[in-house]
């Protein structure tokens, strides 16, 4: 146990945990917006943000472009890929909406049913990048480790005085990025037309159908939206550790649904906050002990905070979110 | 006719709620649709909005037939419930909600007319704009519901029992709103517990006994129907 490694360094590893913590809470959106309106946790979520990462090792390979090229083709190819990572994941999305829940629901399945189609979504979709694209196409495809070039090079732009905290420009893209995201998603759904649809359906789907509002649609614009966000978190998760794999996506779900819960499942500012703490608390626990009690500490912390609120830092659903 | 169901038979599961029911609303009309708790009243309502299927039967709409429609493309028709239980959206506020009426409407301006409507019908309304929805009385989160429908521009306008939970006072009142809105052109619908209310006001009523239309006239004459007296207003 070594605390004083965490004190010496205590703001370097919050700016560490807040970074780590922006991606999960991007992630979360997913999660929490799904469950908003149909009350169901869609564990093919995860291969929504895996298959961003590889559209985004698609744009870079298809460009050709690698670490220490020109500013303008850092722009423009980062750009791309951010484009490519959101079309991708929200067209998986929408993909595993079309296949795995639609035709159960216009069925009347119980609830469990949809779990199994969406672990089944889960597992097929592991096993095309990991198994199908690697007979058909070889490598990059495959059961291992992927190097994604890094386009967006590492550069300090500035300390911070009298803190031992230098600030670099990937971390800046990061954090900023996800709270830009997040903020135009708040804004979306507690100002616009369809947001106030996509609320009413999270409140009351029979009373918001009685309003006008086509529940279907509603449907397809979270899984878009929650698929869209993935993939921003899939370009600034391949620009923080450089690398993608067919089961890259298990772990950071798990972790996103946990920040999910943590700040109270249904609740996109939950999302946000569960993220960051989870985040933060994961970077603390590996620096007093070792990295592996990272995930250990993540449930911890879940498992305690459940216990005094039971449903979540924020805990009220994505309808209520003005209340 | 505006509205009309033929032999529509409702279901829940195992559970038959409507075992083919009739029933029709001509334009300009109020009607009423009285019977016991668990008579079938909101079912038919369910029925005729669209947030239940019938298993058979037919709605037609304004010479449509919708009976395969959903809820949301029978109310772009014009076609419009207020539920039973108010079914307001509890944590958005007073002007939120009335928003959501408006929800498939562009024409800003007579959406605007349709405000000042919903506010000179219900005054408490424009003095709450802001609260959220949930925490206003159930009085009001009636009338809410009530203006909130009106922001459809229904051109049948269904509630299911609007004065439920409501003081007598107020009943009164809700029932003086529901008058002036058939003046002012809006056709209406209305299932009711207080059935010498309903009575009184409807032009022609039926009495709905457990899935079954056992009696239709004209209020006047259901007011006065000795069996109707006996089992709906409580007198001998
Ligand atoms: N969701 C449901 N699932 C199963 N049965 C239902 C459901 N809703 C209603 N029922 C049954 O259908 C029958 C008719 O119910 P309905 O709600 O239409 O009655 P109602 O006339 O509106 O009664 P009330 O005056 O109490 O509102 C009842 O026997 C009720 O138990
Ligand atoms: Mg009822």
């Amino acid at each position: 146990m070594d605390f004083d490694a965490l004190f010496s360094g205590l703001d370097r590893h919050t700016l560490d945990g807040i970074t780590r913590g922006s991606i999960y809470a991007l992630v979360a959106l997913g999660y929490t917006m799904v469950y908003g309106v149909m009350k169901l946790i869609n564990f093919a979520h995860s291969e929504v943000f895996m298959v961003g990462t590889w559209a985004v090792l698609g744009v870079y390979t298809a460009l050709g472009v690698s670490a220490g090229a020109g500013l303008a083709v850092v722009i423009g190819a980062t750009l791309l890929a951010l484009l490519a990572a959101m079309l991708a994941s929200a067209g998986t999305a929408l993909a595993v909406e079309r296949i795995a829940y639609r035709p159960l629901r216009k069925k009347g399945a119980p609830p469990l049913i949809f779990l199994i189609t969406g672990i089944g979504c889960s597992i097929v979709l592991v096993e095309i990048f990991g198994q199908v694209f690697k007979v058909f196409f070889g490598a990059p495809f495959g059961r291992v480790t992927v190097n994604i070039p890094s386009v967006l090079q590492t550069k300090e732009l500035f300390t911070i005085p009298g803190l031992d905290l230098t600030i670099t420009n990937t971390r800046v893209i990061i954090i900023v990025g996800a709270i830009v995201m997040m903020l135009a998603l708040d804004t979306f759904v507690n100002k616009s037309r369809l947001g106030r649809g996509v609320r009413a359906v999270a409140q009351d789907p029979d009373t918001a159908s009685l309003m006008g509002v086509n529940r279907e649609r509603v449907i397809m614009l979270v899984f878009i939206l929650g698929g869209a966000m993935a993939g921003v978190a899939a370009l600034l998760y391949t620009i923080q550790y450089d690398i993608t794999k067919f089961d890259i996506g298990f772990i950071i779900g798990l972790k996103a649904f946990t920040a999910a819960v943590l700040g109270g499942i249904g609740n996109l500012r939950g999302a946000l906050v569960g993220g960051l703490l989870l985040g933060i608390a994961e970077v603390y626990a590996s620096t007093i002990w070792s990295s592996e009690w990272a995930n250990v500490t993540a449930f911890v912390v879940l498992v305690v905070i459940l216990m005094f609120r039971p449903t979540g830092l924020l805990g009220e659903s994505l309808g209520k979110a003005r209340a | 006719m505006l509205l009309e169901m033929k032999d529509a038979v409702l279901s829940y599961g195992k559970i038959e709620a409507l075992h083919g029911i009739s029933l029709e609303v001509a334009e300009g009309e109020i009607v009423a649709l009285i019977g016991a708790n668990g008579a079938g009243k909101t079912s038919t309502m369910r029925g005729l909005s669209g947030v239940r299927g019938l298993a058979s039967g037919s709605v037609v709409f304004d010479g449509e037939d919708v009976t395969k429609l959903r809820a949301d493309q029978r109310l772009r028709k014009g076609l419009v419930l207020c539920p039973e239980g108010r079914g307001i959206f509890p944590g958005m506020t007073v002007t939120e909600n009335l928003n959501m009426g408006a929800y498939t409407r562009k024409d800003k301006e007579a959406i605007e007319q349709d405000y000042e409507r919903v506010f000179g019908l219900f005054p408490r309304l424009l003095e709450r704009k802001k609260q959220v929805a949930g925490t206003m009385s159930g009085g009001e989160q009636q009338m809410l519901a009530i203006g909130r429908a009106l922001m459809s521009r229904p051109k049948l306008l269904m509630l299911d029992e609007p004065s439920m939970g409501l003081a007598p006072m107020l009943i009164q009142q809700i029932f003086d709103i529901i008058s002036e809105i058939a003046q002012q052109g809006t056709t209406i619908l209305v299932v009711e517990q207080n059935a010498k209310q309903a009575l009184s006001r409807a032009d022609r009523a039926y009495v709905l006994e457990t899935g079954h239309i056992v009696k239709s006239g004209t209020g006047v004459e259901l007011l006065d129907d000795p069996t109707v007296r006996e089992a709906y207003l409580g007198v001998a």
